[in-house]
């Protein structure tokens, strides 16, 4: 829970800064798959410009990470297998953590409402370990990757049509300081 | 559905046949077997007062004992305006050609005495057409915020005079209440009388919290908090509020607690990789047994009432499924084999039927089983209803119901194990998991 928390206290920084200051880092700063060098005055007007560190833009944020990688993945209804399109984010979020070493992740699994309470906490258990074991063989060291499920508990759409249950049925890699953040 | 719950009079012919002598016919009952009777007619006038400050809750306990017992559907109230007599003294004598002529079979009498600082009630059930009282005048005493207590201890015993069965009114139902919209709902631990009266939480809603059940006895409560990040069982006292984390494994995902039927164990799941298998604990020393080992998820694990089985769910079949094995591990026998998929399986207090949850087609049923997997009866049907707990008498089930679509909310209900009756129980917010408690 520290991690998450502090994951969260990190996002909230961000929030505050880019709220406080929208005009001198632009909106799109911290907008999702901002490029580097986005958000500033341009070329020519004599200012210097530059990625707002932690923001979006900077490819070692965790903002970055959840944002142009992706910090989730979907699964099929009562299923844990990781299709091609899970392989391949879960692929750029492992070359992320190897990269930025000072991270740890906690690999959060979800169900959608169709299903009973403590299975659907042991099926979300499942798909984040699915997640973990598939980015531990990709080379994130175990030591810094841990799971939790809340099964149907944190569902982020909440209609109770199939549009909704897609993108409950996930797994998603939260990012947290390590010990040396 | 045609089914169980039945009530046969066994006075039935009294009601067409004229007044019988005394010691003709049998005692005034229902029987509740297979079949569909009416309910039975039966009047409560507002109990006597007997003191000055006993005038405030003579007639509130005499509404309690209506609803307790109309509540059931066994039983119908015949209407206070109806009535020719008038009961003004507990001790008159009972006008019972003035009940008969209102065909009231049963009439509840009695009278509240208040005196240093504790409230008395007094009451007696006749049988009308007999002419006869069933069993004895009986008096309960508390002090005055007991109050409900006593109207519910007066209609547990003219349920069990009747029925012949224990009664379920003087029973606690702990839950977990929710706020909020579903896509931030706030959970915390609820604890109520079985009608939704005298609500209390026993936990703040800081920390998510799930699937409360009480202890056999009603002093302690298991529950599965997110309190440490990953979901862990935690033990409360219900009498301190006090709460404690139970020494499952540091970091490791715990959840799905059930008591022992002596109290002094529990069931439980624990999740070690993709694999969630069912463990017991012993409370006091905390040594732990790992109970089931195959690599597909164990849940929802429960005793029989004698301690010496379980049932659980597993989905080792390929999907979830109910099955039973000696409490000491051994192989399981799988009970369930209809359509779909059966979760939250939970033993009947009397051993004879498994309550469960059914997912079928889109809908969810709570249902009942015999321990063997025959007979299996559908109760409700809804787009979600989930996990049955008992009444202590194992004649009423209480589940939770969630609306569909973006402003759904869940509600506890009640229903027959005949299907017959369903009800909402009154919470003042959402509510889900209830546990019912035991007849205190």
């Amino acid at each position: 829970m520290k991690h998450i928390t502090k994951a969260i206290m990190l996002v909230a920084v961000l929030g505050t800064a880019a709220c406080t200051n929208p005009n001198r880092f632009g909106d799109d700063a911290y907008g999702a798959g901002a490029g580097a060098g986005a958000g500033g005055y341009g070329a020519g007007s004599g200012v210097d410009s530059g990625v707002l560190p932690g923001s979006a833009g900077d490819p070692t944020s965790p903002a970055y990470f959840s944002q142009a990688i992706g910090d989730r993945i979907f699964f099929a209804v009562d299923q844990s297998t990781l299709s091609p399109e899970a392989r391949a984010t879960l692929d750029s979020q492992a070359q992320w953590l190897m990269t930025n070493n000072d991270y740890l992740a906690v690999i959060e699994g979800h169900a959608d409402e169709q299903g009973t309470r403590e299975y659907n906490i042991a099926l979300g258990a499942r798909r984040a370990n699915a997640v973990m074991e598939y980015l531990t063989s990709r080379g994130v060291a175990a030591s810094r990757l841990k799971f939790v499920s809340y099964g149907k508990e944190r569902p982020v759409e909440i209609c109770s049509e199939e549009a909704c249950y897609s993108k409950n049925r996930r797994a998603v890699t939260v990012i947290s300081m390590g010990l040396t953040g | 559905m045609k089914q169980i719950l039945a009530l046969i009079l066994a006075l039935g012919a009294l009601a067409a046949a004229p007044a019988p002598v005394a010691a003709q016919g049998g005692p005034l009952r229902i029987e509740i077997t297979e079949g569909v009777v009416e309910p039975l007619p039966y009047a409560v006038p507002d109990f006597v007062a007997e003191t000055g400050e006993a005038g405030q809750y003579a007639q509130q306990i005499s509404r309690v004992v209506a609803d307790d017992l109309t509540g059931t559907g066994l039983f119908r109230e015949i209407p206070r305006d109806a009535h020719i007599s008038r009961v003004s003294n507990f001790q008159s004598p009972v006008q019972f050609a003035d009940w008969k002529a209102i065909n009231a079979q049963a009439l509840i009498t009695g009278a509240v005495t208040t005196e240093g600082g504790r409230i008395t009630v007094k009451f007696r059930v006749w049988d009308v057409f007999a002419g006869t009282e069933l069993g004895q005048g009986m008096q309960f005493s508390s002090t005055p915020d007991g109050w409900r207590r006593l109207s519910h201890k007066v209609a547990d015993q003219v349920y069990s005079r009747i029925t012949g069965e224990d009664g379920y009114f003087d029973s606690r139902v702990v839950f977990v209440s929710e706020t909020g919209p579903k896509d931030n709902r706030a959970k915390r631990l609820g604890l109520m009388d079985y009608d939704g009266a005298n609500l209390q939480f026993l936990t703040g809603s800081q920390s998510l919290v799930l699937a409360p059940r009480f202890s056999p006895d009603g002093s302690r409560v298991l529950y599965t908090s997110y309190e440490t990040g990953e979901p862990r069982i935690h033990v409360l006292d219900v009498g301190s509020v006090q709460s404690r984390i139970l020494p499952t494994q540091d970091g490791v995902m715990s959840f799905a607690p059930r008591f022992s039927p002596n109290g002094q164990q529990l069931l439980y799941s624990m999740t070690r990789g993709s694999n969630t298998d069912i463990y017991s604990m012993d409370i006091a020393s905390g040594s732990t047994r790992q109970l089931t080992t195959a690599p597909s998820i164990e849940t929802g694990a429960s005793f029989s009432p004698d301690g010496s089985r379980i049932v659980f769910e597993s989905d080792r079949s390929g999907s979830q499924q109910l099955y039973v094995m000696p409490v000491n591990g051994g192989e399981p026998t799988r009970i369930s084999f209809g359509a779909g998929r059966y979760g939250t399986p939970v033993w009947s207090p009397r051993g004879d039927l498994i309550a469960f949850t059914k997912q079928n087609a889109g809908r969810f049923h709570i249902g009942v089983m015999r321990t063997d997997g025959s007979e299996e009866r559908l109760l409700t049907a809804s787009f979600l209803d989930e996990g049955p707990t008992w009444a202590p008498n194992g004649r009423v089930l209480m589940f939770a119901r969630e609306t569909q679509g973006a402003s759904g909310v869940s509600a506890l209900y009640t229903v027959d194990i005949s299907g017959r009756n369903l009800k909402r129980v009154r919470t003042p917010d959402g509510a889900s998991d209830p546990s019912w408690g035991p007849l205190q």
